[in-house]
C-alpha cells in the first residue's frame, strides 16, 4: 500500500477519498459503482480515490476502526467524514461529502 | 458443592464447559460457561457486567492458558486497563504477552452518514483477525448494544447480530455478550433472542439502604444449574460468587473434643468440651458475659496453637482486648503471633450476603480452626430474621464442611428466655449454652446452663457463672428447699449452714456435760443409798446380836439361879453385874 497523500500534497480543492470494501459482495460492488459515477459527475479531475479490500488487509480493520462496511472516508478536505453503506442514496452521499451547493 | 452437569447416562455426550475461573461461578454453573457458544450477561448499569466478563478473559489467559479477545464498545483499552488495575489485573502486560487482546470499537452516530445498504463485515473481519492473531478461545463483546446507538438501521443490525452469533459458534470460541437491562426484558435490544444458550442476570439491589449484588442464571441450555440468586462481591481480588445452597449435609464429622477454655464448663460437657467442627451458640441477655466466654474460647484455641478468627460486630478489637485483660486474659499476644485475627465491622457496613461472602473469603484465606461471631443479633439490623437465619445456615454449612468450630453469641432481647428464637439458629447449632440473669434480693447474678449439646453427655444443672480477675469459673448453685440460690444469697445460705453446724456441735457437747452431771448425781445417790443400806444392815445386825447376848445372859442367869437354889445363893447383885 503506497503512502496516503497528505494535505500538503494536494491543492486545496482536491478531494482525497478512501473506500473500504469487502471483496466482491453485492454491497461492495454497488458502492464502487455508485462512487465512481458520483465522482465523475461532481468531482471530475479533482479527486483521488483509493479502494481498500479489507479481506486482503484484515489488520487495518482494527487500526482504522472499521465496523460497518462498505465505508467511504473523506480524508481531505478536513474534517474527516465517514459514510457507510452502498452509497445508493446520492443526496446523502453528496451531503456527507460536502458537495451540496 | 456444584451440581453435576447432567444426570445422563455416561455414554451420552455431555455439554462441554469452559471454566470462568471466577470464584463460585463455576460451582453454580456446574463447570463454567458452555464451550464454543455465546453466553449473555445482562444487568443494569453498574452491576459488574464488564468486570465479570473481563475477569473471564483474564482468568482464561492466566489460569487456563486460553487467550481471549475483549471487544470494548464503551471504554478505551487504556481506560479499561486502568479500571481493572485495582483488581490486580495487568492488562497491558497480558496484551504484550499476546494472551489477551483488547479492541476498542468506537461508533459515533454524529460522525457517520448512512447512505444505503451495509453490513457489519468490518466487525467480523476485525474480530476474526483478533481471534486468529492470538489463537483466542474466549471472546467478550462489551456492550454490543452500543451498535444500536451508533447505527440506525435496526433491520440490518438484527440480521447482522444473528449472523455474528452464528459465526462465533462456528469459530468455536466461548463468548460473553453483555447487555444493558431493559424495561420488561432482559436486555434493551432483546439480545436474549439471539443468545439463548446461557443467560446470566446481574442485579444490584438496595434494601434498607444497603446494596447487595446478586447473580442469577436465567437459563442454561443442556445443563443443570443453580437457580437461586447468588450474592457476589467485587473486591480487591475480583468477583466472588457465593453458592447459597450447598445443603447436602454430607460433611465429615469429628469425634475429637476441644476445650471451651473454662474447665468447669468442660466438666459440664461430659468433661471434655465441644466437638471439633461443631457449632456453638451462646445466648443471653445483655451483660451476661457472652463476649467473655467467646473471647476465652478464642484464647484457648490460640493457646492450643490453632488459628482463630474473631468477627466482632459490636466492639473494636482493641476494646475487646482491653476488656479481656481485666479478667486476666491476654489476647494481644495471639494477635501479635498471628494466630488470632480480629475483624470488627458494623453490620451496616454492607448487606448480609456481603458479610457472608466476606467471612467466607477471610476464612478461606486464613484457614482457622475456630471462628467466632460476636454477636449475630446485630445482623438483624441489616436483614430480616429469616434472612439472617438463611445466612447463618449457609455459614454453618460452610464452616462445618471445612471442619471449623464456630461459636456465635446472640443477645436475647427480652429477659424471658425464649426457647425457640435466637435468630432461629438454635435448631441448627450443635450446642447451645444459655447465660441468664438470676435476679433476687436486689442482686443480679449470672446462671449458665446447657440447653442442648448434641452427641454428648452433659450436665442439666444451672451453674453460677462468675467472672473473676483470673478468668471465668462456674460454681454450683445452691439447690435447696427455697429454690435456686446464687450470689450472696448462696453465700449467706452457705454461712448459715456453717453456723448451724457449729451450733449443733455446741449443743451436742452441752448435752454430754449434762449427762455426765446427771450420772454423777445419780451415782452419788446410789452411794448414799448404799450407805443407808449398810447402816440399816449394821443396826439390824446389832439388835440381832444383842438379842443373842440377852438370850445367853438370861440363860446363864437362870442356870446360876438354879445352881444357887441348890448351893445357897451368894446374892442377886453378883449375878446381875455379870
Amino acid at each position: 500500500m503506497k503512502g496516503f497523500p497528505t494535505e500538503q500534497d494536494h491543492p486545496p480543492d482536491t478531494y482525497v477519498l478512501r473506500l473500504y470494501i469487502t471483496g466482491a459482495t453485492p454491497n461492495s460492488i454497488r458502492a464502487v459503482a455508485n462512487l465512481k459515477q458520483l465522482c465523475e459527475e461532481h468531482l471530475k479531475d479533482r479527486y483521488t480515490l483509493e479502494i481498500v479490500d479489507v479481506y486482503q488487509q484484515a489488520d487495518i480493520a482494527e487500526s482504522d476502526n472499521l465496523v460497518a462496511l462498505p465505508l467511504l472516508v473523506r480524508k481531505f478536505p478536513l474534517p474527516e467524514r465517514r459514510l457507510i453503506g452502498d452509497l445508493s442514496d446520492t443526496k446523502k452521499v453528496l451531503n456527507g461529502l460536502g458537495l451540496t451547493r | 458443592m456444584p451440581p453435576s452437569p447432567k444426570k445422563t447416562a455416561p455414554s451420552l455426550p455431555r455439554l462441554r464447559k469452559t471454566p470462568t475461573g471466577i470464584t463460585g461461578l463455576d460451582e453454580i454453573t456446574g463447570g463454567g460457561l458452555p464451550t464454543g457458544r455465546p453466553s449473555l450477561i445482562c444487568g443494569a448499569a453498574g452491576c459488574g457486567k464488564t468486570l465479570l466478563s473481563l475477569e473471564f478473559i483474564v482468568r482464561g489467559a492466566t489460569a487456563y492458558d486460553e487467550p481471549g479477545v475483549f471487544v470494548a464498545f464503551e471504554e478505551k483499552a487504556e481506560e479499561l486497563a486502568l479500571n481493572v488495575a485495582s483488581l490486580g489485573f495487568d492488562l497491558l502486560k497480558l496484551q504484550k504477552e499476546k494472551k489477551i487482546r483488547v479492541d476498542y470499537v468506537h461508533i459515533d452516530r454524529s460522525e457517520i452518514e448512512e447512505t444505503g445498504e451495509y453490513d457489519l463485515d468490518g466487525l467480523f473481519i476485525r474480530l476474526g483477525y483478533a481471534i486468529d492473531s492470538i489463537g483466542a478461545k474466549r471472546v467478550v463483546l462489551d456492550t454490543i448494544e452500543n451498535l444500536f446507538t451508533g447505527l440506525s438501521n435496526q433491520a440490518i443490525l438484527r440480521a447482522e447480530l444473528r449472523r455474528l452469533f452464528g459465526w462465533l459458534k462456528e469459530k468455536g470460541v466461548t463468548a460473553i455478550i453483555t447487555g444493558e437491562r431493559g424495561d420488561g426484558s432482559l436486555t434493551r435490544q432483546g439480545l436474549e433472542e439471539y443468545v439463548s444458550d446461557c443467560v446470566i442476570l446481574l442485579d444490584n439491589r438496595i434494601a434498607n439502604q444497603i446494596s447487595t449484588r446478586l447473580l442469577r442464571i436465567v437459563k442454561y441450555r443442556g445443563s443443570l444449574h443453580g437457580t437461586n440468586e447468588y450474592p457476589f462481591l467485587i473486591d480487591a481480588e475480583g468477583i466472588s460468587v457465593l453458592p447459597v445452597t450447598s445443603l447436602l449435609l454430607d460433611h465429615d464429622v469429628s469425634t475429637k473434643r476441644i476445650s471451651s477454655g473454662v474447665p468447669a464448663l468442660d466438666d459440664m460437657l461430659g468433661g471434655k468440651g465441644f466437638y471439633r467442627g461443631s457449632s456453638v451458640l451462646i445466648s443471653g441477655t445483655a451483660g451476661t458475659g457472652k463476649t467473655s466466654l467467646a473471647a476465652i474460647f478464642a484464647n484457648e484455641t490460640c493457646v492450643r496453637g490453632e488459628r482463630c478468627i474473631y468477627f466482632a460486630f459490636e466492639e473494636s478489637p482493641m476494646q475487646i482486648i482491653r476488656n479481656m485483660k481485666s479478667i486476666g486474659i491476654d489476647m494481644k499476644r495471639h494477635l501479635d503471633s498471628g494466630l488470632l485475627e480480629m475483624h470488627a465491622s458494623r453490620p451496616t457496613l454492607f448487606g448480609l450476603e456481603m458479610h457472608l461472602v466476606d467471612i467466607h473469603k477471610k476464612v478461606t484465606r486464613f484457614r482457622p480452626k475456630a471462628v467466632i461471631l460476636d454477636p449475630i443479633t446485630n445482623l438483624v439490623t441489616v436483614g430480616s430474621v429469616s434472612e439472617v437465619k438463611s445466612m447463618l445456615i449457609r455459614l454453618i454449612d460452610f464452616l462445618q464442611a471445612e471442619g471449623i468450630t464456630v461459636l456465635f453469641t446472640a443477645l436475647a432481647l427480652n429477659t424471658i428466655v425464649s426457647e425457640q428464637t435466637d435468630e432461629g439458629v438454635s435448631s441448627l447449632v450443635d450446642a447451645w449454652l444459655l447465660v441468664r440473669d438470676i435476679e433476687s434480693n436486689g442482686e443480679r447474678n449470672r446462671g449458665l446452663y446447657i440447653m442442648k449439646s448434641r452427641g454428648m453427655k452433659h450436665s442439666n444443672q444451672v451453674r453460677e457463672f462468675v467472672i473473676t480477675d483470673e478468668g471465668l469459673d462456674l460454681v454450683d448453685v445452691y439447690l435447696g428447699p427455697d429454690g435456686v440460690l446464687t450470689g450472696s444469697a448462696r453465700d449467706a445460705q452457705q454461712i448459715s449452714e456453717a453456723t448451724g453446724r457449729i451450733l449443733r456441735t455446741h449443743a451436742l457437747s452441752q448435752k454430754d456435760v449434762e449427762i455426765g452431771r446427771k450420772r454423777k448425781v445419780l451415782e452419788s445417790k446410789v452411794a448414799s443409798l448404799h450407805a443407808e443400806f449398810e447402816s440399816l444392815q449394821d443396826e439390824l445386825n446389832r439388835s440381832y446380836i444383842e438379842e443373842d447376848l440377852r438370850k445367853e445372859v438370861m440363860e446363864q442367869n437362870r442356870r446360876e439361879q438354879t445352881a444357887g437354889r441348890q448351893h445357897k445363893n451368894t446374892g442377886n447383885g453378883k449375878s446381875k453385874s455379870k
